[in-house]
């Protein structure tokens, strides 16, 4: 399991990383939201991997750390939150210009006063 | 326990929902309720750098949970004296956003300036990593709305690359707080400080790859040079009593260097040796001079200012990566120096926006009323340049005295002093360029349908240069202080003990000194 999920983060880390390299916005943002799975599997993993234990101290001898599971959920909220408004600037700034690279264009935006 | 450490984080949190609630279409209300908040944050502020001085650590625990179990706010010299940097420039800048009508131009001006503040002064207190991240959080959404204040299609351009990036450092920093609670099993940081020791020579793998991406995200935030480039089009986009803000927001990523870098993995650990000599001196240096010569290609003011900033910040991340305790003092003064010209600048390209109607650094015809804006935009360049006798000089100074003994002390000398001379000739081609050859360009035209900056505009950004003369009288006593905070910060025995060993009243007692027999 700890193979699976190691590699569950590689691979969803490699392709955000990839979209995110991209000059579009959407390739970009869904890079991003890759880039936001990944990092809450692996604060999700830092606790370790305990199937079948409960996430409270109890007379059982196993238990899961229940701290991640609450790092992850804040983590989680954020991250939506953040790329909705990511979207919704994106959107405006691709409906102003009709034009949507992430990047400075040439002689683009310099007369903005 | 006194309640007091959490109000300018609670203050704000409850001010901006009324100002959205109660007071949406009154400008005037919203206004006063603004500036009411931040002058009580200011006074209280003063009064936490005035019941810390001593060298007291305060402690707050939320909810009355004791230490690495529940969150923690703590205030010591450094906390409090960032806290008091913060309010200040927060009433400064809200004031000249009043003044120039800023606030008028979009929605929720003082709602979201609010949380900003909030976001920063949380930042500052916090006594637990993962909080620092969920504050980080709560001032970089408020800085997205400010940031895109006003609209515009170029600002809101140069808003996707701001989010884009800062959600990217984001990220980073979820993946460091991860690495650091599998190797420690916490986030408080006064715990923190005690397990990183604990850790055997053999196992320093995942505490190093922690150390070097807390570091990264931080950098980030600082605009350290290869992490800068989110900075200059969103500065400059950004509306400029924003910018002028945002003039803090570097300062937090210094911050947390700081704070993390003394507690969690000070100089003399073995696991992180290496990240401040070998890693950071060169990256600050480095930024130092693309700043610099940033600052003399700049074909905008605005970018020209943002450039500055970098430099600036180049600057203060040259004493921090020198690591003693006379750098660190040195650059705490030039921290509070820098805030102030930077954003103090970044007011006045407003001031010759309005006047002028663009910021290209060519020569057009003088409009009325330039002399004192060129006056002010002369004093503020000497701060921020570093020339006598503003306070800058003494900042450098400072800092140069302090690397005077160490061994990349030529390195260093070399950089701030030919950056220095850089940023000199970079500012006054753009004070001649605006101020001086406009004489010889014609006739002055008038100003059609340009309103002059109105006088608490001014009031403001003379405010702001005010505060820099102070600041320059009363280097002695304020380097003292200085002093203090870095004693404190290279001693953390207090700070850890305070945090640590302060009982919560809903917690059990630690168990070995509640029963000998287990």
């Amino acid at each position: 399991m700890e193979l699976l999920v190691a590699s569950a983060i590689g691979v969803l880390t490699a392709g955000g990383l990839y979209m995110v390299m991209r000059q579009r916005t959407f390739p970009v943002i869904l890079g991003v939201s890759l880039l936001t799975y990944a990092v809450n599997v692996f604060l999700f993993a830092s606790g370790r991997l305990t199937p079948g234990a409960p996430p409270i101290l109890s007379d059982a001898t196993t238990y899961t750390d229940p701290l991640p599971q609450a790092l992850v959920l804040t983590a989680i909220v954020i991250s939506f939150g953040m790329t909705a408004v990511v979207v919704m600037i994106a959107l405006g700034a691709y409906l102003g210009t009709d034009d949507d690279h992430v990047d400075d264009q040439p002689d683009n935006g310099e007369d903005a006063t | 326990m006194t309640h007091w450490l959490i109000m300018p984080v609670v203050l704000p949190a409850l001010l901006a929902p009324f100002i959205i609630l109660a007071a949406r279409y009154h400008m005037g209300i919203q206004r006063v309720f603004s500036v009411a908040g931040i002058l009580a944050m200011i006074a209280i502020a003063i009064g936490l750098a005035a019941q810390t001085s001593d060298g007291m650590v305060m402690l707050y625990q939320l909810g009355d949970w004791a230490a690495p179990f529940g969150i923690v706010l703590v205030g010591d010299r450094l906390s409090t004296m960032m806290l008091l940097l913060m309010t200040v420039l927060a009433l400064f800048v809200l004031l000249y956003a009043i003044g120039s009508k800023w606030d008028e131009r979009g929605r929720h001006f003082h709602v979201l300036f609010q949380f900003q503040v909030m976001g920063l002064a949380g930042a500052f207190l916090t006594g637990d990593l993962f909080n620092l991240f969920v504050f980080f959080e709560v001032l970089l959404i408020a800085s997205y709305g400010l940031m895109i204040h006003a609209g515009g299609n170029a600002r809101l351009r140069a808003g996707v690359q701001y989010v884009l990036f800062n959600l990217l450092g984001s990220t980073l920093f979820l993946f460091a707080l991860g690495a650091l609670y599998a190797e420690t099993g916490t986030l408080n940081m006064a715990d923190l400080s005690q397990r990183v020791q604990m850790i055997g020579a053999d196992e320093t793998v995942g505490i190093r790859v922690a150390s070097v991406l807390l570091i990264l995200v931080f950098a980030i935030k600082a605009a350290v040079v290869p992490l800068h480039f989110w900075l200059p089009s969103s500065y400059a986009e950004a509306p400029p009593p924003v910018a002028a803000l945002f003039a803090i927001m570097t300062k937090v990523g210094a911050y947390a260097i700081i704070r993390v870098y003394t507690l969690i993995f000070p100089v003399d650990l073995e696991v992180t040796a290496g990240l401040h000599d070998t890693w950071l001196l060169p990256v600050a240096l480095l930024s130092l001079a693309v700043g610099s010569v940033g600052v003399l290609a700049a074909k905008k003011l605005d970018r020209l200012v943002a450039f500055a900033v970098i430099s600036s910040m180049g600057m203060v991340m040259v004493a921090i990566a020198l690591f003693t305790e006379e750098s660190f003092a040195s650059a705490l003064y030039y921290i509070v120096h820098s805030t102030l010209a930077a954003a103090a600048l970044f007011l006045i390209v407003d001031l010759v926006r309005q006047s002028r109607g663009h910021l290209r650094l060519v020569t057009d015809a003088p409009v009325a009323g330039a002399a004192l804006i060129a006056g002010l935009f002369m004093v503020s360049a000497i701060g921020i340049a570093g020339l006598p006798p503003l306070s800058g000089f003494l900042g450098k100074l400072m800092i140069l005295n302090a690397a005077f003994d160490g061994s990349p002390a030529v390195w260093v000398w070399a950089v701030v002093l030919g950056s220095s001379l850089i940023t000199i000739v970079g500012f006054s081609r753009a004070g001649s360029v605006l101020f001086w050859k406009a004489e010889s360009d014609g006739a002055p035209v008038p100003e059609a349908g340009r309103a002059a900056p109105s006088i608490l505009s001014f009031i403001a950004v003379g405010g702001l240069l005010a505060l820099i003369v102070a600041h320059t009288v009363f280097a002695g006593p304020i380097y003292a202080y200085t002093n203090k905070t870095a004693a404190q910060l290279f001693n953390p025995d207090v700070y850890i003990s305070t945090v640590l060993d302060t009982q919560g009243k809903l917690s059990t007692a630690k168990p070995d000194d509640k029963e000998g027999d287990h």
